[in-house]
């Protein structure tokens, strides 16, 4: 029986000639990744086996993202335990501030990540990588630890949901709204234990950062990972980003998929999740009068520059509502200089937005941006639980970079096309 | 300790309380924002029992630890969400899925539960349920004391290096 294009990479590194749904492997690891939450829990576990050397300090990547610039002094204890390790073991991609982007923006740029590896993460949205080609999962602290000593993961072979997109994405309309779509059609756990593969000719439409976006939250269905073949698009961006010679794989013919759905990407309209879960979506046909306090723009979800160019096409000449917070979090260094130098950072601010260094801070509640009790946020982020962004009884609101900027300017949840076509 | 579908783990464990991973710190947040009682209610030996995906969202091994720290001796849901059914097995927190025991079983009923023998049993009922067995290898992480001890298991070391 013919395998699925996630059971061929995982075979691949499993040196097995196939695979297939329910088996356990020992995989070998490509790339290993670990943040300032994360990591320290990793590294209390590896420290159990004595101090001995990691398997390839090539290999492991540590991003300090989320609570820096350190939050407080618990947060710098935890970012001072990281960096002591890296250095006592010279962990080569080691980002700390002034270097460190989001971990999931930043490790593509850096060419970290190529068609055909297999990555595992201590951070759920590790799924991400999935947009280039790679088998890329989140895991646990002790999953990092283990894989930092042996190289190996143990991994149950998943069973995959196959997406077949067809068509184009509407003006104003981008991966948020059709990974929030799908989630809207599958539920949070929709995909659980599962691959998405997304194939058929609409793929080709999507941007990179389409992929991405669409690759980071399949967390949110549930699923194990999410995966786009590699095309022309792809293998230009790893060229362009210096990546290691992708390997591209591709899926049987033949491959048992547990259930196909069609999305015509032509009829996605812009997509919001509503408070508690990020399978409570609504078109703006069924949404009426929401005022708002805050909005955020970044994330691993969308912060990276494409991101940032819809959110200025929509604030360009606009300004903010006056009872609105608005947060722009470019999600690393390098997206930061070129927001700048293509002036959107101008944009932003005289719009009245505040524009922050890299930091996971407010998607998770941490700090840069927390709501208090009874505000609302709408947010490209990836996750609107209970308390995610500060008080349990707050409310996020998950949309698109060019959704979220549309109601900056009204102050209330708002389409891009009711702003784009008003008079400024 | 009874909950429904879809706990995830930024209620198990807030991220404002993830700059530490001090056990006894996190077990003192844990499940505040859907259950401001439970760290005063909870008692060691006391089961958690929930409906589908249980555990969804981040991956932040945080969550089980903060379950284990504050004494849950098993955790029975519906279903488990990959991430965190991955870290309760290579922390050594004992879980086990069986929708009909999660959905039967009621707050304060008493629980015996042998997940080698692949049984639960509602002690205030009488009712019995039979539970999936975990896979020889899985099995053979739970009986080292969790994922990190096998490598210090020299046998099982020299097979999972081969």
């Amino acid at each position: 029986m013919g395998m699925t294009m996630t059971q061929k990479i995982l075979a691949a590194h499993a040196g097995l000639d196939s695979v297939s749904a329910g088996q356990l492997i020992l995989a070998s690891l490509d790339r290993l990744l670990g943040n300032d939450i994360t990591a320290p829990v990793a590294i209390r576990e590896y420290e159990k086996l004595g101090g001995r050397p990691v398997f390839d300090r090539d290999r492991i990547t540590m991003v300090l993202d989320h609570f820096v610039p350190n939050k407080d002094i618990k947060a710098a204890e935890q970012c001072a335990v990281c960096r002591e390790f890296c250095h006592a073991q010279q962990i080569t991609h080691f980002y700390d501030v002034g270097r460190m982007g989001i971990e999931h923006a930043l490790l593509p740029e850096q060419g970290l990540v190529t068609a055909g590896d297999l990555v595992i993460g201590a951070d759920s949205h590790t799924c991400t990588y999935g947009a280039v080609g790679a088998f890329s999962t989140g895991v646990g602290s002790t999953d990092l630890a283990f894989g930092m000593a042996t190289g190996k993961a143990w991994l149950k072979v998943p069973s995959a949901i196959r997406f077949v997109l067809r068509g184009t994405l509407q003006p104003y309309v981008s991966g948020k709204d059709v990974i929030l779509h799908i989630i809207g059609r599958i539920g949070v756990d929709g995909a659980r234990y599962r691959s998405m593969e997304f194939c058929g000719e609409g793929v080709g439409a999507l941007t990179m950062s389409d992929r991405f976006t669409i690759a980071n939250m399949a967390i949110e269905a549930g699923a194990k990972n999410g995966i786009f073949e590699a095309d022309d698009r792809t293998l230009a961006y790893l060229r362009a980003h210096h990546a290691e010679t992708p390997r591209v794989f591709r899926a049987d013919d033949d491959a048992e998929y547990d259930e196909t759905i069609e999305i015509d990407l032509s009829a996605i309209p812009p997509t919001v999740a509503f408070p508690h879960l990020p399978e409570n979506t609504r078109t703006f046909a069924e949404i009426g009068e929401i005022p708002i306090d805050q909005v955020v723009i970044g994330s691993c979800t969308n912060g990276r520059l494409e991101d940032l160019r819809a959110a200025a096409e929509i604030l360009k000449g606009r300004k903010c509502a006056k009872n609105v917070r608005v947060i722009v979090i470019p999600a690393t260094q390098q997206i930061y200089l070129d927001a700048m130098r293509e002036g959107l950072l101008e944009i932003f601010i005289e719009s009245g937005a505040v524009v922050s260094t890299p930091t996971c801070g407010p998607c998770l509640g941490g700090y840069m941006g927390i709501l208090a009790k009874g505000e609302r946020a709408v947010a490209t982020t990836n996750r609107n639980f209970v308390g995610r962004m500060g008080h349990p009884e707050s409310e996020v609101y998950l949309a698109s970079p060019a959704v979220a900027a549309a109601s900056a300017v009204t102050g209330r949840l708002s389409s891009p096309q009711e702003v784009m076509h008003s008079e400024i | 300790m009874k909950y429904g579908d879809n706990v995830d783990t930024d209620v198990i464990i807030p991220a404002r309380y993830l700059n530490t991973s001090v056990r006894s710190a996190l077990a003192a947040h844990c499940m505040e924002d859907i259950d401001p009682t439970f760290t005063q209610r909870v008692e060691a030996g006391n089961i958690m029992v929930a409906g589908q995906n249980f555990g969804c969202g981040s991956s932040r091994e945080h969550a089980p630890i903060a379950i284990q720290a504050s004494g849950i001796s098993l955790v029975i849901a519906g279903s488990f969400a990959r991430i965190f059914y991955r870290n309760a097995i290579n922390i050594g927190l004992p879980i086990v899925e069986c929708p009909s025991a999660a959905a039967e079983i009621s707050e304060g009923d008493r629980i015996e539960a042998d997940l080698d023998a692949g049984r639960i049993v509602n002690k205030t009922t009488g009712k019995e349920y039979r539970t999936e067995p975990f896979p020889a290898f899985i099995q053979n992480i739970i009986a080292n004391g969790g994922l990190m001890q096998s490598l210090l298991n020299e046998n099982d070391a020299a097979q999972i290096m081969k």
